[in-house]
């Protein structure tokens, strides 16, 4: 079937920026040939295993080897066999990779030894063998008990992080005294499985040479490059991390993965053979990160005519047992704590704190959802409370050009506010909500949510990471594009090729984007963050740009200007060699961000969203199902439609999903419910017909307007779709039934119960 | 080394499970596999899966059938015969998990794990199956309540095999309904279920089953609470005494799942429709 | 004990035991890694197979039990004249992102539309809720299927 077109030229117009180029990594994975970290197998590889802690808190006092087992065919590694630091090191080193006799457990499923045999089967069997000897000590789990530090997780507090963000001179009580209406409200959200379909895994191998090479699934092959420099003790000439195809990540396999790789790569050195340690899904849902469990508490005060004076929020979430992510995340979460509204006397505060539960970490989103929820709730019922549709009491407060927000940043341009919410509200507006019939168990609601998401980066980030991504012409006459981000799914791959195809000139087929391996590509920063398209795609595409005129210049100056680009490129390497053009990240000038303040440019620039869902409640079953769907998001540009809606669309099940079935129950700090069966996510029939419209308004430092797209789906539709149950049930029930998640038929018909 | 036995006929699959207690019998492998995973290799296996003399639909004499017990979802969703006469079983088989668990699963797998949330149950009960269970030494027939003794446990020996179920002919112009509440649309494990059938005479309730799923140890019939319905016109009235004997008689739990107030509530919800519709 | 299959066309004679699973059989005996593992409990529709035209989770199926049947595994989907048509159009409409679960998909949509060639949106979404796919939303796969849907429908005209 293939994509042969007639000329070069209709290649080159389907390849451009803003056309939906077939994914150019489509075809490998629709046949089945794509090759993921677990399809891959090297001379003698061995299997690994991960001997964990069943309690949550404790002092290990011995790791012992059972009788009954020939332990010489396995290799079992213990913190002892570390040859560098013992930590996975990211943000602080608060977290081992192994703990070491002596030291705290604290949480349960924490990593204590690892085996490494020939099959799995027997590094199963000598698992069922060794023993762990920990002496427990009183846990803590809820996050506002840890608070009061009875129990002592991190630091003398248990916090592990604090920020507060000030808007306007007058005092926020006084300030909230002075408006005709006050709504508080207090907001619940659960932690979140990210339930990526591939399993996490790695394989390490460690050569004569002694390199170590460690390949596998993962979105930041430079945080792990880093935390192994600190955990083997190597430099990087000895070091190389190479993604395999990934089979999904959404935050989750940004960090985490350091601490599969440091133990593969631990085994492998002990063992003189390559390791293989993939997880078996009930080990990935109970060990690895998820969503940070929130509570956030906040007050809106506004005026009778509907205009918001003063907002006071805090916001706190749980981080588990060590810091991981969490100051980051915590950072979203409060900075965008406000929402995007306008109001002179804002405060946010915020505060994580850690809890033996296994650390919470990265998830699409990032903090975002968390507090997106809480203001999206408060939004809907300050509405209520006039009157006012939910669209006009949106449109009066919205942020829009020209305005500042929370900490006082100015907005200029690429503000898609007003566009967005006049877009759903038109579809809304011509499908009225079906009528009640009072004889049925159906009742019909709809919810509306209107957010915002800073693209890339907090602050000054861009400009200490100084990105990089070089394009160059490899030997065998492509356009390679060499970067640092991966392509978990989202697409990275089509839209570099997209980006620089349009850069150079030429047709996509001659551009090539290889999965990244750290000793053949610049440190591009890590694929988080929305920061992929709009940072790294931006340098790409000025790389792209810069090669192709310095070809063209060489090409004219030697007599070959009538050349097509690949070809005098491919003239020019045979006489000056490898031919490349690396661009560094240069952040847009009048960026200034205060991390003492927390105020000034949060972020380069905005992403904004809204969404209507409609849902049908039957209160006979308290089930709820979702009739309609309709997210408008400005992304600037959407480099690549098809890549762009798919993004916009999976973000948005994720978000329903985590706001009526998704659930992490934790039983006494291990998660009990730890398999697809009962850690659910919606399928096929849960999904709704999804009706994406994308909004364009042009971002002026981005690749052809382009800013981020991959996070902000998640933040706003779990507000609409509790806010759309709230609004089926609202003779029946008062709101506060929805300010937790999961907006459960449980918690449905607990609220109906109390009500009644 | 594990054995893995396909007996072509009946009699050797039964001739098998006499000389190997042990030996564990797989028809769809749907429960088992997952009942087995991580662990050591069974001692050996009886492969039931096409066996011809336990698959397919049967006609009875009196308009009832005869389903052989390893018969899959997928093949009793294209059977008219179960279409037409006990759609309330067709509802549920359509249920069950999604196409690649109902392309090998077998009710007879269902009745054998006999799982409080199996979904074939209710139905099953309400239809007032009978199960044909056989041995090397002959075949018996039991009453699919009497079947039933325990959490997990049916009135199976371990030289015996599931080889049909039989489903009587049901009362003619009666009312099947089944309702499936679980975790989520497809692919769900169910927090509560309910299937019923009824027949009015003269605008009364001449006849009614009610059979749940989810809400007790095992799959139960609600015997109190058909008493309650029998004999008087479906009304509130007769909804809100049914809901109250029902109350009485069943004892949900707390689980990963759902709770048991939800569980109580909704099997209500469920009984009050089901005679309003009537 | 030995096994005769045929597999993507081929017949094959595998010795084995009976009681593995067929998933760890075409992966590691067969090197048939296209089908994919996500849960090796049925939840996931990623290790989906078609056994006698049959979508099956290959981590629940005892590979005893393939004897004598036809499989058909992703590397057999695609005909030596190029994608099948629903591989074509779940490329074109974005219904693969990581992929993962694509293999399983694109089995399991192949059955489907052959099974009930007009099915509806809503009944397509049933047919396979056994997939599950965390990245798409389903929105671009079924929007595939039914583009494929469309494409053969008009071709048998
Ligand atoms: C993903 C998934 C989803 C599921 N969804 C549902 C659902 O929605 N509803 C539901 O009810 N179930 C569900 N199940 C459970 C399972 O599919 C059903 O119980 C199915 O009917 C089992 O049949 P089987 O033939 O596969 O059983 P097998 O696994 O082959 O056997 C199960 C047990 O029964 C015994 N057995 C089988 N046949 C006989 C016989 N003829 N005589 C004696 N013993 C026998 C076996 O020894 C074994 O112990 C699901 C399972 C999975 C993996
Ligand atoms: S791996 Fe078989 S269904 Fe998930
Ligand atoms: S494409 Fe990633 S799970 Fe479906």
């Amino acid at each position: 079937m293939g994509h042969a077109s007639n000329s070069s030229e209709e290649a080159k117009a389907k390849g451009s920026v803003g056309k939906g180029l077939a994914r150019v990594d489509g075809a490998a994975k629709v046949r089945g040939t794509a090759r993921y970290v677990d399809d891959l197998k090297f001379p003698g590889m061995h299997h690994g295993l991960t001997k964990r802690s069943e309690v949550p808190h404790g002092i290990l006092r011995g790791i012992h080897k059972r009788e009954g087992f020939d332990w010489s065919q396995v290799v079992v590694v213990t913190a002892e066999d570390i040859p560098g630091r013992n930590t996975i090191l990211l943000i602080e080193e608060d977290q081992p990779a192994l703990v070491a006799i002596g030291a705290h457990v604290r949480h349960v499923d924490e990593a204590i030894a690892l085996i490494a045999a020939p099959t799995r089967a027997l590094a199963r069997e000598a698992h069922g063998f060794l023993d762990l000897e920990i002496e427990e000590i009183p846990a803590v789990f809820d996050c506002e008990e840890a608070l009061s530090a009875e129990v002592n997780v991190y630091g003398d507090d248990n916090i592990l992080k604090t920020y507060l963000i000030e808007k306007g001179d007058a005092d926020i009580e006084e300030k909230l005294a002075s408006c005709d209406h006050v709504v508080e409200g207090l907001y619940r959200t659960q932690a979140q499985e990210q339930m990526y379909i591939e399993p996490q895994g790695m394989i390490a191998s460690w050569g004569e040479d002694g390199v170590c090479h460690i390949i596998g699934s993962m979105q930041c092959p430079f945080y792990i490059q880093k935390a192994m420099r600190a955990l083997l003790a190597l430099d990087d000439d000895n070091l190389v991390v190479e993604q395999a195809v990934t089979g999904g990540g959404f935050g989750g396999k940004e960090e985490y993965p350091s601490m599969i790789a440091g133990h593969a790569a631990l085994l492998a050195r002990k063992a003189g053979v390559p390791v293989k340690l993939i997880y078996e899904r009930d080990e990935d849902i109970a060990a690895t990160t998820k969503r940070h469990p929130s509570v956030v508490r906040h007050r809106l005060g506004f005026d009778a005519d509907g205009t918001i004076r003063a907002i006071d929020v805090d916001v706190i979430f749980d981080g588990g047992a060590y810091l991981t992510l969490t100051q980051v995340v915590l950072s979203r979460g409060v900075l965008h704590a406000a929402g995007p509204y306008k109001c002179e006397n804002t405060r946010v505060r915020g505060r994580a704190v850690a809890t033996n539960t296994p650390p919470h970490g990265a998830f699409r989103g990032f903090g975002a959802p968390q507090t997106t929820f809480a203001y999206e709730r408060q939004t809907q019922k300050a509405a209520a409370l006039l009157g006012m549709s939910p669209f006009e009491f949106r449109e009066h407060n919205m942020l829009r050009d020209g305005d500042r927000t929370a900490t006082s940043q100015l907005l200029e341009g690429s503000v898609g506010s007003e566009d967005v919410l006049r877009a759903v509200k038109e579809v809304a507006e011509a499908n009225p909500l079906p009528k009640d019939d009072p004889a049925t168990s159906i009742r019909h609601g709809r919810g509306v949510a209107f957010y915002f998401h800073g693209a890339g980066f907090t602050g000054s980030g861009e400009a200490r990471l100084a990105g990089r991504a070089t394009v160059a012409l490899a030997e065998d006459g492509h356009f390679e594009v060499r970067s640092s981000s991966t392509d978990i799914g989202q697409g990275v791959q089509t839209m570099f090729t997209q980006i620089a195809a349009t850069g150079l000139g030429v047709e996509p087929d001659a551009v090539r984007v290889p999965t990244p391996a750290t000793d053949r590509v610049p440190d591009s920063g890590p694929t988080v963050a929305s920061r992929t398209c709009m940072v790294v795609g931006r340098v790409v595409g000025q790389a792209s740009v810069a090669l192709k005129n310095r070809i063209e210049s060489w090409a004219s100056e030697n007599g070959f200007g009538d050349m097509p680009l690949r070809q005098a490129a491919t003239a020019m390497a045979k006489v000056e060699g490898e031919i490349s053009e690396t661009v560094q990240y240069a952040p847009p000038p009048g960026i200034v961000w205060d991390d003492e303040t927390y105020t000034g440019s949060a972020y380069p620039c905005y992403g904004w969203a809204a969404c209507v869902i409609d849902v049908r409640v039957d209160t006979d079953t308290y089930e709820v199902a979702i009739d309609r769907c309709v997210h408008a998001v400005d992304v600037g540009k959407a480099i690549n439609p098809v890549v762009v809606k798919g993004q916009i669309e999976g973000g948005t099940l994720q978000s329903l999903g985590w706001a009526l079935w998704e659930d992490v129950i934790y039983k006494n700090g291990k998660v009990a419910n730890d398999r697809m069966t009962n850690c659910i996510v919606p399928t096929f029939s849960d999904a709704p017909e999804m009706h994406t419209i994308i909004v364009e308004e042009p971002f002026a430092n981005g690749p052809y307007g382009a800013k981020g797209v991959g996070e902000i789906p998640m933040d706003g539709p779990c507000a609409a779709a509790a806010g759309a149950v709230e609004h089926a049930l609202s003779t029946l029930v008062s709101s506060e039934g929805f300010d937790a998640l999961p907006v459960s038929p449980e918690a449905i018909q607990r609220a109906m119960r109390l009500d009644s | 080394m594990s054995e893995f036995l396909s007996p072509k006929d009946l009699p050797a699959a039964l001739a098998a499970r006499a000389a190997h207690p042990d030996y564990i019998p797989v028809a769809g492998g749907t429960d088992y596999m997952v009942a087995s995973k991580d662990r050591l290799p069974p001692p050996g296996i009886i492969n039931l899966f096409g066996l011809g003399a336990l698959t397919g639909v049967t006609d009875l004499d009196g308009g009832g059938v005869r389903i052989g017990a390893c018969t899959t979802y997928a093949t009793l969703l294209g059977d008219a015969r179960i279409a037409n006469t006990f759609p309330l079983l067709r509802d549920a088989c359509r249920e069950v998990g999604a196409s690649q668990i109902q392309a090998r699963g077998t009710l007879g797998g269902n009745i054998a794990t006999s799982s409080p949330v199996g979904d074939s149950l209710p139905p099953l009960l309400a239809l007032d199956a009978v199960i044909c269970v056989a041995s090397s030494a002959g075949e018996r027939r039991v009453a699919y309540e009497d079947f039933l003794v325990g959490y997990r446990k049916i009135d199976l020996a371990a030289d015996e095999l599931i080889v049909a179920i039989e489903l009587p002919a049901p009362h003619v112009g009666a009312m099947q309904h089944w309702r499936k509440v679980g975790t989520r649309r497809a692919q769900s494990i169910s927090k509560v279920m309910m299937a019923a059938v009824a027949h009015l005479d003269d605008g009364r309730i001449a006849d009614i089953r009610i059979a749940l799923g989810a809400v007790a140890d095992r799959t139960v019939r609600a015997r109190a609470t058909e008493d309650a319905l029998r004999g008087s016109a479906p009304s509130e009235e007769a909804a809100k005494r049914a809901r109250e004997a029902l109350r009485g008689e069943i004892t949900p739990i707390d689980d990963l799942r759902s709770t048991a107030e939800y569980r109580l509530g909704v099997a209500e919800n469920l009984v009050r429709r089901f005679v309003l519709s009537l | 004990m030995n096994i005769e299959v045929t597999i993507n066309g081929e017949s094959r004679s595998i010795e084995t035991e009976g009681h593995r699973r067929l998933l760890d059989v075409l992966r590691e005996e067969l090197g048939l890694v296209g089908t994919k593992e996500g849960c090796g409990e049925g939840e996931c529709g990623a290790c989906t197979v078609l056994m006698d035209g049959e979508p099956v989770n290959s981590c629940l199926v005892p590979v005893g039990q393939i004897q004598g049947t036809q499989l058909t595994t992703i590397e057999g989907m695609a005909g030596s004249d190029g994608l099948h048509i629903i591989q074509d159009t779940l490329v074109r409409y974005g219904g693969a992102q990581c992929g993962i679960c694509t293999p399983g998909v694109a089995l399991c949509a192949k059955w489907a539309v052959e099974k009930e060639p007009g099915a509806s949106k809503e009944r397509l979404r049933e047919l396979l809720a056994g997939n599950i796919c965390r990245c798409t939303g389903y929105q671009a796969i079924v929007d595939a299927v039914v583009a494929a849907q469309n494409s053969s429908e008009s071709s048998h005209e």
